[in-house]
């Protein structure tokens, strides 16, 4: 077999070191990415290497471990990964769950309550705060090993804000707040809106799709494909008595870092705090209750984006937080560049009234739940996109719409303002050579 | 238990799997519309949370909890052409198994029994593999389902990405 290689290769490779995956040209009002930002490997060992390990992940919520004690383990970043609200502390703690002799998990249940966490291979036994208590035979060590220094590896970064404990496997991090930018303040309208307790509701949603990650992101804040995408749902929203009228009309912004969010008004209900009929007239005192108490606390113009004006936000790079008929706290992980792996929870005011919360938890799994009658068609949707990517023939995706006004949520601003921190990011790995 | 008991409880098991297996074959056949006959006015049709299989759709976030009015839209939004996960329908095949009536009334009885889902699209096969809880009435021609409820033994819905179709 000849091993030539064709003259026009060379060429076009350089050609391509020069051009980045994402291009974007304000003047022109055009941008657009390159569809090898999908499909390549490359591509996607560039991000593990310079997103994830690089990044401010999301763990989960502190109310999910409120006891001392309590612990969830879940993959972070691909990783495994537990927090426990340590015993002596009362600290959350985020430890890589691995013990420090020769491996094994340490935490094999995905939660619960301990003081001690013991590897079972060799016994070796740590408590709530990673220190090592345990380990059998300990005269057979000739001093050469300091067991103070084998305690459970913390993972390298850990921060909380407003109670959603992030972790950075990246030292050099800048600080939590720093990182959020301009998605600190939407995090606090969630919170505050929620009367400023929440928690997670029990029941977790963990399903995967064959799609590359990004058009997660970009669907998660997508404000142009639910009438062509989510009909079923918007007519079972009609029979159910919601009036459509109105329809959906807001902004995007940009908020920093790769943060954005589009915000808008919509047609639908929202237990904090905007009555429609399919409430029942029962719930209407204490909607209009909550709305009166936020606007005692934060005046009429805030309480009015708390209650009725609907948030899909994306934390750079894989979290989101929509906060629309109900709260959905999003998290995704590619395995490979056509893999996401995601897990979702709900959020919930603490003490909701009972008939609101049933409310709430109808709303989160009619639309945003895997078993509901929109998210199935995202994900149609995106491994329709993946498929389309191998087809091959078209190189660009086009992200330009709303560019040169004063972009709407139904534009795609939020996606640019992520596709420009994830080149900047990514760099010169992404340039299309790289992605060859 | 007498031989005529012994005989009763054989009849009425076998009674509950032909219901069962006719209501497989519609499901299968994609008669939605006839499947929903098979429900009561005041039905539900739950699907617990992977992590969650006591989940109790008052309090706990659920894959599924539809009254009969939301199973009749799930119906009708597998029917039209906008449902776009199925659309082309998957190819299913509903299996149950290890049938056991727990508690018998005059009116109701209550019966759980082992699930298989096969699910097949696009070249790709997935299963969903757990357990029903029928609650079933009496009626004059036949059984009548007043609850159905599928918890999942997968620990999570990564090899099956959703529950589009009805279990």
């Amino acid at each position: 077999m000849s091993t030539r290689v064709e003259p026009w290769v060379t060429q076009e490779s350089e050609v391509a070191a020069q051009m980045p995956i994402v291009v974007d040209d304000p003047a022109a009002r055009r941008f657009r990415v390159h569809r090898s930002a999908m499909t390549s490997p490359q591509v996607h060992r560039a991000e593990i290497e310079r997103i994830f390990a690089k990044s401010w992940l999301y763990v989960g919520h502190e109310s999910e471990i409120p006891e001392p004690g309590d612990f969830v383990r879940r993959p972070v970043g691909g990783r495994p990964i537990f927090m426990v609200r340590g015993v002596k502390t009362g600290h959350v703690n985020v430890f890589h769950n691995t013990c420090t002799h020769r491996g094994a998990l340490v935490c094999r249940q995905e939660s619960g309550n301990s003081k001690v966490f013991q590897c079972f291979y060799h016994a070796w036994t740590f408590d709530s705060e990673g220190q090592l208590k345990g380990v059998p035979d300990r005269d057979a060590y000739a001093g050469g090993v300091n067991f103070d220094e084998l305690g459970l590896k913390r993972v390298a970064r850990v921060e909380s804000y407003r109670g959603f404990v992030f972790a950075s496997f990246d030292p050099d991090i800048v600080d939590l707040p720093s990182y959020l930018a301009g998605a600190k303040d939407y995090i606090d309208i969630v919170i505050d809106g929620c009367g400023g307790s929440v928690e997670i509701v029990r029941g977790t949603n963990q399903y995967s799709f064959a799609a590359n990650w990004k058009l997660l992101v970009e669907n998660s804040i997508d404000g142009y494909h639910a009438e062509s995408t989510h009909d079923t749902y918007l007519k079972y929203l009609v029979s159910i008595g919601t009036d459509l009228r109105g329809g959906v009309s807001g902004r995007a912004i940009d908020l920093g870092n790769g943060h954005a969010v589009i915000e808008y008004g919509a047609p639908w209900g929202r237990p904090v705090a905007k009555w429609e009929p399919l409430f029942g007239e029962h719930a209407r005192t204490e909607i209009d209750r909550l709305r009166a108490d936020l606007v005692a606390r934060h005046g009429e113009d805030r309480a009015h984006t708390m209650a009725e004006v609907n948030r899909n936000m994306l934390i750079y790079p894989n979290l989101i937080i929509n906060d629309i008929m109900a709260v959905t706290v999003r998290t995704f992980y590619p395995p490979a560049p056509d893999v996401v792996d995601v897990t979702a929870w709900e959020l919930a005011p603490v003490n909701e009234l009972p008939s609101l919360r049933e409310r709430r938890l109808d709303s989160f799994l009619t639309f945003l739940g895997p078993g509901g009658f929109a998210t199935p068609d995202d994900l149609e949707a995106l491994e329709s996109c993946q498929q389309g990517f191998v087809s091959g023939g078209v190189e660009w995706n086009d992200i330009s719409r709303g560019m040169g006004r004063s972009p709407m949520a139904n534009d795609e601003e939020q996606m640019r303002a992520f596709w420009r921190h994830w080149q900047h990011q990514i760099g010169a790995a992404a340039d299309r050579a790289g992605a060859q | 238990m007498t031989a005529v008991a012994w005989q009763q409880q054989v009849l009425l098991r076998q009674q509950v799997e032909e219901f069962l297996y006719t209501e497989a074959a519609l499901l299968d056949a994609w008669q939605l519309g006839d499947w929903l006959l098979l429900f009561d006015e005041d039905a539900k049709y739950e699907v617990p949370c992977n992590d969650a299989p006591d989940g109790d759709p008052a309090r706990d976030l659920m894959l599924i909890d539809d009254n009969y009015t939301r199973l009749a839209s799930r119906v009708d939004r597998l029917n039209s052409r906008r449902a776009h996960r199925e659309y082309p329908h998957s190819r299913t095949n509903h299996q149950v198994s290890n049938v056991r009536v727990q508690d018998a009334s005059a009116e109701e009885l209550s019966v759980t029994t082992s699930f298989t889902v096969w699910r097949f699209r696009a070249g790709r096969t997935c299963c969903y593999v757990g357990q029903y809880h029928y609650r079933l009435r009496r009626g004059d021609g036949g059984f009548r389902i007043a609850a159905k409820r599928a918890e999942l033994d997968m620990t999570d819905l990564r090899s099956v990405g959703d529950v589009a179709i009805i279990l």
